[in-house]
């Protein structure tokens, strides 16, 4: 532990002098790297704009964001982190939306004195063993949304729910947090093929399975199939999920077929708070839509950005890690703070999706776990 | 498993194996009369799709979306193959394919300048909503049962088509010797063209019909493509027959595998272990059907060359 702890201080130490010899002592260089072509550009789309949003109404010049697109492609989210460390010699780095480009990215990133805040993606490798004193994640721990969706389950009086989720290590994630919070039997458990467009079959083993519900993990275009193609299937048992399937971005795309699903998530736009107000206001008025999930997301890494920058100079590692982890901001999701493990301890709602006028969107139902940290927070010890 | 499960599978399969045809139907027509390597086929479903969406967005109409995506699939794939395609029948397959997997991204780039990165919106129409009970007792979406009866009716035509047409002739002639009908007199760069939006209107009808139940995003059409590239490798390259029977097959296969391969391991192993494997199994399945087609017919099941 101490030859780690001793390589980690001369590894700042070296992350600070490189920040003064670039002359920019006060100012901070972000680096973000998301998703900006190819499948799920809305979602990175979505960090950014919040993100600069955010940077936008501070007006602080101090602050200088350097953005690329990792195309959903870990290679090439390595060979920009690389860039940016190297070249671009960035102080933070943030902005990575899938957990398999986080794994890529952020080890690599943080062992080389660079702080990382994640405003999505929050693998479990992250949280436990593998936490990081320069690793922020300002979303949620991967199980946190599917963990809140169990814990509904078992408020609704579910008792025989049908379970299904990618064959990757996020949809293996969620399974496994749905489980760990929820008290009933399981009517069947079906591994999908990422990126899978035709449900039909699973729909069918749904229908024979004598579920009484049903509870599905499938982000972005899967998610959309699949509501779809159930709602047109006859089988009108309940439908519950995490906020990824409901949110701001795709629920036009899914329609009539969506409306009065119950959905999980740590914030919505309807959440009481000045921040929040501020938030979504400023968000229609900049970009014309409404916010989503990510763009909440994104919003909140820049202002806990900001708040940090406002207490200590990024060259003072210490001290700026200091002043993240206090979370001293005011996040639009109301109370925030950060665990043991540098993640978060947040509420989670649940949510229902609506049609305001033209509009699909959701409004919080009740809530759903409260203060809730992660199961790994045990494992990390710095 | 009851037997109503399986027939709705069965079903199931066969529906997701009549839109591979209309897909693997163009390639294999364009792979067999010009000998090209048609990678952005996939974009041309994508540009069905779209056109759908986009005009059933704008007058509610699901027929007039689907000429629409006829129309801009023909129209694209016409655009295409005078500007670019046509400039690459003599080159080598390797330029082939990377002039061609140019298109896909300036296709999907293109697209996502036009209709921005979230998915649109198309849903099936009202009449062709819900589900309807089949004889014995099993409920099955009334649209998919379209879908099956279109994608038959389409092939139907094709094979008339191709059988009993002037154009057909000259389709097959041009599969058969290319030089030959050329010397006879056959204007051969139009009969291409015509090839070539005929591929590409197939596969924007399929991106409309499909993307009624998925989702319409840019994207959408790559991962059909690899099926339809092993659809027309088990049925055989220029093969409009071969391409039905393989569309069928790896539909089946797909469909049936993943709902059969997890149950049969669960009878031996612990089912979350089970359903790991048996899913992972299933996504391999229709390539280990190629492989073993190819065992024992290398040309595919109707492949003549």
């Amino acid at each position: 532990m101490k030859l780690k702890s001793l390589i980690l201080a001369a590894g700042l130490a070296a992350a600070g002098s490189f920040a003064l010899a670039d002359g920019h002592a006060g100012k901070v260089k972000v680096g973000m790297i998301t998703t900006l072509s190819g499948g799920g550009a809305g979602l990175g789309i979505d960090v950014r704009d919040g993100f600069m949003l955010a940077a936008k109404m501070a007006g602080n010049d101090n602050l200088e964001v350097v953005i690329e697109d990792d195309q959903r492609k870990p290679e090439i989210a390595v060979q920009l982190a690389d860039k940016m460390i190297q070249s671009e010699k960035v102080d933070v780095m943030t902005g990575i939306i899938w957990s398999n480009l986080a794994m890529a990215v952020v080890p690599a990133a943080t062992a080389q004195g660079k702080f990382y805040l994640s405003p999505n993606a929050g693998p479990s490798a992250l949280a436990g063993k593998g936490c990081h004193p320069l690793y922020f994640n300002v979303a949620w721990q991967n199980d946190n949304l599917h963990e809140a969706a169990g814990a509904y389950a078992n408020d609704a009086g579910y008792k025989n729910t049908f379970i299904l989720a990618p064959n990757y290590p996020a949809g293996q994630d969620a399974l496994t947090g749905y489980k760990r919070m929820y008290g009933g039997e399981l009517a069947g458990e079906i591994y999908t093929k990422l990126g899978q467009t035709d449900y039909a079959a699973e729909i069918a083993q749904i229908r024979a399975s004598g579920a009484d519900s049903v509870f599905f993990f499938l982000p972005g275009g899967m998610g959309i199939s699949f509501l779809k193609q159930y709602a047109g299937s006859g089988v009108d048992l309940p439908v519950v999920g995490p906020a990824f399937s409901f949110d701001q971005g795709i629920l036009q795309a899914v329609g009539e077929a969506a409306l009065g699903v119950k959905n999980t998530s740590q914030w919505n736009k309807d959440i009481d708070n000045a921040a929040n107000k501020a938030f979504v206001e400023a968000f229609q008025a900049e970009y014309g839509r409404l916010p989503s999930l990510y763009a909440s997301q994104g919003y909140d890494t820049a202002n806990l950005l900001l708040s940090a920058m406002a207490k200590a100079d990024v060259s003072d590692a210490d001290a700026f890690r200091a002043a993240l982890a206090a979370a001293e901001f005011d996040s639009v999701r109301g109370d925030f703070a950060f665990g043991p493990n540098q993640h978060p301890v947040q509420d989670f709602y649940v949510r229902e999706v609506i049609k305001e006028g033209d509009v699909f969107t959701n409004k919080i139902i009740g809530a759903s776990l409260t203060d809730h940290g992660d199961a790994y927070a045990a494992d990390c010890s710095y | 498993m009851s037997t109503i499960l399986l027939i709705e599978q069965v079903l199931n399969g066969l529906q997701s194996g009549v839109m591979l045809f209309l897909m693997a139907a163009g390639l294999t027509l364009i792979f067999g009369v010009m000998g090209l390597i048609n990678l952005a086929h996939g974009s041309l479903y994508m540009v069905g799709a779209f056109a759908a969406a986009a005009v059933a967005g704008a007058t509610g109409s699901f027929v007039l979306a689907l000429i629409a995506s006829l129309v801009a699939a023909a129209a694209a794939g016409a655009v295409v193959e005078l500007t670019v395609i046509r400039r690459l029948y003599d080159r080598d397959h390797l330029d082939q394919v990377l002039a061609t997997f140019a298109l896909i991204l300036i296709f999907s780039e293109g697209t996502r300048w036009i209709f921005g990165s979230f998915p649109l919106f198309l849903d099936i129409p009202d009449a062709l909503a819900g589900p309807v009970m089949l004889p014995g007792g099993i409920q099955y979406p009334l649209y998919r049962l379209v879908i099956i009866g279109v994608g038959l009716v389409v092939a139907i035509g094709l094979f008339q088509l191709i059988a009993r047409t002037r154009i057909g002739i000259r389709i097959r002639a041009g599969e058969s010797d290319r030089e030959m009908i050329a010397a006879l007199g056959v204007d051969i760069s139009k009969l291409y063209t015509i090839v070539f939006a005929l591929g590409a209107a197939l596969a924007g009808l399929a991106g409309a019909l499909v993307g009624a139940i998925q989702s319409v995003q840019v994207g959408m059409g790559e991962p059909v493509l690899i099926l339809a590239f092993v659809v027309i490798v088990i049925g055989g390259i220029g093969s409009i027959k071969g391409a039905l029977v393989g569309a069928l097959l790896v539909g089946l296969t797909d469909t049936l595998g993943g709902v059969l391969l997890p149950g049969f391991f669960a009878t031996f192993m612990e089912p979350s272990a089970a359903t790991a494997v048996g899913s992972s199994l299933a996504s391999m399945s229709i390539y280990i059907l190629m492989a073993g087609v190819l065992l024992f017919r290398p040309t595919g099941l109707y492949g003549g060359r």
